[in-house]
């Protein structure tokens, strides 16, 4: 696709968001527009990272994140303390929290994309992700309908540490903890490795400047699985197959409500519009260059992005909502869900050179 | 895959994306302008409630 009718049609849904519905929604898309052409022109993958760290022992995409997370801690921390209309990403500590994350992690190597990673590789045009995202989507809102029942397993209330130590002593010790992962990285891949890459040091300047954005804005962190729940819940409610009213989750107020309006009033679709668009923004100019999959490597795919769809529910966010979003506005639930989606991708490492991804 | 094949799936994938907002936008309650959300929810004194991966409940 040509750059200039995509920016017109992209122009005319921003008019169109400022017109008919808010202009901090239409603020929101262009924010999401951002997220999307820094993770899609940075091939800012979560995912990735991980994989090479441990395949090929490259610790670039990691400290890449790590700069990431250190970043968008000392821009929300002092945030969250000065306005108390901001709210942290706080997940409950849970059973649900463990499994979930578990899986996630190790579904995402194989569905090669996290929540974001789909989304902006949907966007750019990769044909297994696009095909995940309305999966991720189901299995999303599968395991919101679920999740009163995962949580009757055993969970603690959700823990600030912004709330809890104020947030210079959060940003302190989230600062402290993420030195001893860098250090821990380092001490692994062993000397002579480059733990820098420019590719991923401005992917984690802009899309930590982004996010904060979305913050500051918003009211809330960067999320992206709530609006892809979201959508499918209003898909399966429209055919007659689901009564939100006796669902404990979708009976909630606030879930309620959103599903009864548009979805272009709510604060995780429009992001998620705006990061497909990106991503699409930059695909006009660098086409994706997927590798050809046979039916196999499509089945466990596809199966793999319904149930990490489930599973981000289950883990209370994906990397962008529990990992990013968590660890950066001081929720220990960010903190649990690292080791636990790191456990699950090596596991998913060897699925995926078993089925040859 | 080839080109054409992916090309098609990249023009069905956005032409379901783009119903999908339409047939929402037009089933869905008209928006009420005059309860717009601040601009800026930092310092507006106003009580946040969007949906976030991260909420258990309320």
């Amino acid at each position: 696709m040509k750059r200039l009718p995509l920016a017109a049609a992209l122009a005319a849904f921003f008019v169109l968001l400022v017109w008919s519905v808010s202009v901090r929604q239409a603020v929101l898309f262009l924010i999401g527009l951002g997220l999307g052409a820094a993770l899609a022109g940075a091939r800012f993958g979560f995912t990735t990272g991980w994989r090479q760290l441990v395949e090929q022992r490259d610790p670039r995409g990691v400290f890449g994140q790590l700069l990431l997370l250190a970043l968008a801690a000392a821009l929300a921390m002092p945030l969250l303390g000065a306005f108390p209309e901001l709210h942290a990403a706080l997940g409950p500590p849970s059973i649900s929290l463990l499994l979930g994350a578990f899986v996630f992690g190790l579904c995402m190597q194989i569905a090669d994309g996290c929540g974001s990673g789909t989304l902006y590789k949907a966007g750019l045009g990769v044909p297994l992700n696009m095909g995940i995202l309305p999966l991720f989507a189901l299995g999303s809102f599968l395991g919101s309908v679920h999740i009163d029942k995962w949580l009757a397993l055993g969970q603690i209330k959700p823990v600030g540490l912004v709330e809890a130590w104020g947030p210079g002593g959060a940003l302190g010790a989230t600062l402290l903890a993420l030195a001893a992962v860098g250090v821990a990285v380092r001490l692994w891949v062993g000397p002579g490795k480059p733990l820098w890459d420019r590719r991923w040091v401005w992917g984690a300047v802009v899309l930590a400047g982004l996010a904060t954005l979305n913050l500051v804005i918003a009211g809330q962190p960067w999320g992206v699985v709530y609006g892809f729940g979201l959508w499918a819940a209003k898909g399966v409610q429209a055919l007659g197959l689901f009564d939100a009213a006796g669902n404990a989750f979708w009976s909630q107020a606030g879930n309620a409500q959103r599903l009864g309006q548009s979805v272009l009033l709510d604060v995780t679709s429009i992001t998620n519009i705006g990061l497909l668009g990106g991503a699409l923004w930059v695909s006009a100019r660098k086409p994706p260059d997927a590798k050809p999959l046979n039916a196999t490597q499509w089945a466990i795919g596809l199966a793999a992005g319904f149930v990490m769809g489930y599973s981000s529910r289950l883990a209370f966010g994906c990397n962008v909502g529990a990992m990013f979003s968590g660890i950066s506005t001081g929720s220990l639930h960010g903190w649990i869900w690292v080791p636990m989606a790191f456990a699950g991708t090596l596991i998913g490492l060897r699925v995926r050179r078993r089925f040859a991804f | 895959m080839n080109m054409n094949v992916t090309s098609l799936l990249r023009w069905a994938f956005w032409t379901l994306l783009v119903l999908f907002l339409a047939w929402d936008f037009s089933r869905s309650p008209p928006i009420d302008l005059r309860q717009e959300p601040p601009l800026i929810a930092a310092g507006s004194g106003q009580v946040v409630s969007g949906g976030h991966c991260s909420a258990a409940g309320e």
